[in-house]
């Protein structure tokens, strides 16, 4: 059995891994086409802040890994698929029996005037990660367009370096799929009082060199001119989709896959960043573009390549951010459903926020803003759908409970 | 032969001894906000719940991990975290189901139960005996283990 895999993120490693485990004499390829050893992009703002070398980013430490694993990495790029093979950028043919697409996302390019200019870079891969290294030095000014998930969290790296920064959203409050208005407020509020200026409701409209200086001027649609060294563009991402134009394969936001993970035709699978996969919350399907997804992904569409049949219950949405030093988490369906209960704790000044979203007296999602402690339990909550009973009274009035109704519904108690 | 904690809440009188020993087991200080093992006190039931890990076989920490700072101890099958590589992204914290890995600040990294390299601190310090180390093949397996199982096969796969 020969599998091919195609991209060396966290979801194309763990399908390799757990192949691996499944089947001692398979033949396993990734082809990935970044230079790299195969890394985690999460891992790239700690390398911005100097925490990590670029080394700390690898998946895997030591260097013969794979090697050992009989893995074999090729460093190339899969320009096109057929049922049974690929072509590779360099000419070269691979045929496969079982295929993973796991080729990630990539950042979109907002329509704006002169964002091709040398000082506006994304901060997706090393590669750029290593050219925002070199301009965002202490005292410089940087505008960071975006202050969604990827955007806060290069937010941190950035203050942390002692940038001079401006954050430019479009949307009414930070992190807006991630966090609710009121959520997202109190995040702003922190990073205000914390010397950042962030402007939300606006978006950029042009960046253009000064005249009489290095410097480029970013104009914003409030008229307002801000001057910039650096611009970091992290206005979302999209599935890497393009080489499987003339495929057959059915994409929509992502390549469509079933329960096993399989995409519209047989043998070929998708995981990760690329894959619209069943989502646990809604029972539809969604791309969800989180490291908890690829890894999950990746083992689920080995055991399908392997031969045995799983079924996925679909990914969870989750995600935990810091900003400046604030821990703020969402899970599942936060935004509630019709009908729904909900259970809402605000302590304005202490900045700390709890909201729990119920269908019946079974969670659903969640917010969470300074709280860490045991945090996981909400997924376990959510994801087993636990009957609460008696207890979502109990969480309505105070949801700090939240252990307590966790250990008495679940058992251990 | 592998061993696992086994908890029996019913035993537990509050005390906190095994909050205090793991804490200074590893840091070096007694203080319960930085023990990896944590009694909860479920005064509805009249019961206290000491919680910790499992050191669940597929580990859901272990494999969200984005940087492998997650590591399986081959004597314990503890998973054990290698703070020189954890970078403190937390991932790990909201993809355990179980909210049995956590974040500590005052470090920057996660904390969990590492099973004291097979002679577990909290086990010694409990005056009562609700938590026992004990073969993990042994009858009367811990309830919360079995919760475990039960819930990881619900998680993910039907098949
Ligand atoms: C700065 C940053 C911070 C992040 N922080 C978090 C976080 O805190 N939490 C979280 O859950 N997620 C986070 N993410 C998102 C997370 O990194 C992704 O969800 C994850 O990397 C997805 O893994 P993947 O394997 O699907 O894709 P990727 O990691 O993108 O890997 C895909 C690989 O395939 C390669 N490829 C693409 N096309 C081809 C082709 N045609 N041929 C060969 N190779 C190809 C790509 O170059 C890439 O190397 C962050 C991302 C970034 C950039
Ligand atoms: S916090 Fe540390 S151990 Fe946990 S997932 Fe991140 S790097 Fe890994």
């Amino acid at each position: 059995m020969k599998h091919v895999i195609i991209g060396a993120g966290p979801a194309g490693v763990s399908a390799a891994e757990h192949l691996r485990k499944l089947d001692s004499t398979a033949e396993i390829v990734i082809i990935g086409d970044e230079a790299e050893p195969p890394y985690s992009r999460m891992a790239i703002p700690y390398y911005l802040v100097g925490d990590i070398e670029e080394a700390g980013t690898w998946q895997r430490k030591n260097g013969k890994h794979f090697k050992n694993l009989g893995v074999k990495l090729i460093h190339d790029t899969v320009v096109s698929v057929s049922p049974s093979s690929v072509r590779l950028k360099t000419g070269k043919r691979i045929n496969f029996d079982r295929l993973l697409i796991a080729t990630g996302s990539r950042p979109v390019q907002p329509p704006v005037r002169g964002l091709n200019h040398p000082a506006v870079h994304h901060c997706w891969t090393l590669a750029d990660a290593r050219e925002i290294a070199k301009r965002m030095q202490k005292g410089s000014e940087v505008v960071l367009m975006g202050a969604g998930f990827i955007g806060c969290i290069i937010l941190q790296a950035l203050v942390e370096r002692g940038v001079d920064l401006t954050v430019v959203e479009m949307e009414e409050h930070m992190v807006p799929r991630m966090m609710n208005a009121e959520a997202g407020a109190m995040i702003k509020r922190w990073c205000q009082a914390r010397g950042v200026r962030i402007i939300t409701s606006a978006h950029v409209i042009e960046v253009a060199q000064q005249t009489e200086s290095e410097k480029t001027d970013v104009i914003i649609s409030t008229g307002e001119a801000l001057s910039a060294d650096l611009i970091i563009v992290a206005t979302g991402v999209r599935a890497n989709l393009g080489f499987l134009e003339g495929s057959a394969i059915a994409v929509d936001q992502g390549v469509v896959v079933d329960r096993q993970l399989q995409t519209s035709i047989y043998g070929i699978f998708a995981a990760g960043d690329v894959a619209q996969g069943p989502d646990f919350s809604t029972n539809g399907t969604a791309v969800h573009a989180i490291q908890t997804t690829a890894s999950q992904h990746g083992r689920i569409a080995a055991l399908n390549m392997a031969g045995r049949k799983v079924l996925y219950h679909g990914s969870l949405a989750m995600n935990t951010l810091e900003t400046l030093g604030l821990i703020s988490t969402s899970y599942g369906n936060w935004q509630g459903v019709p009908d729904g209960d909900s259970a809402v704790a605000i302590n304005a000044d202490a900045y700390r926020y709890l909201s729990l979203q119920f269908d019946g007296d079974v969670i659903i999602g969640a917010i969470a803003i300074g709280l860490t402690d045991h945090i996981g339990a909400l997924r376990g909550l959510i994801e087993s759908r636990i009957k609460l009973g008696l207890w979502k009274d109990r969480l309505v009035e105070d949801p700090y409970r939240l252990m307590e109704a966790y250990l008495a519904r679940t058992g251990p108690g | 032969m592998q061993q696992c904690l086994n908890i029996d809440p019913g035993k537990c009188t509050g005390c906190r001894q095994c909050e205090l020993g793991c804490s200074f087991a590893h840091e070096e200080f007694f203080s319960s906000s930085r023990s990896r093992i944590k009694v909860f006190d479920l005064h509805d039931q009249g019961l206290f719940v000491p919680y910790t890990c499992t050191q669940c076989a597929d580990a859901w920490c272990m494999a969200a991990c984005p940087v492998d700072a997650i590591q399986v101890d081959a004597d314990t099958g503890a998973k054990t975290v290698d703070t020189g590589v954890c970078v403190g992204c937390k991932v790990c914290t909201i993809a355990c189901p179980f909210g049995t890995i956590n974040y500590v600040s005052a470090t920057g990294k996660v904390a969990k139960c590492d099973l004291c390299g097979g002679d577990p601190a909290c086990v010694k310090a409990c005056p009562t005996g609700a938590i026992s180390y004990i073969d993990s093949d042994t009858a009367g397996f811990s309830k919360m283990q079995q919760w475990v199982d039960k819930t990881a096969a619900q998680h993910n796969v039907q098949t």
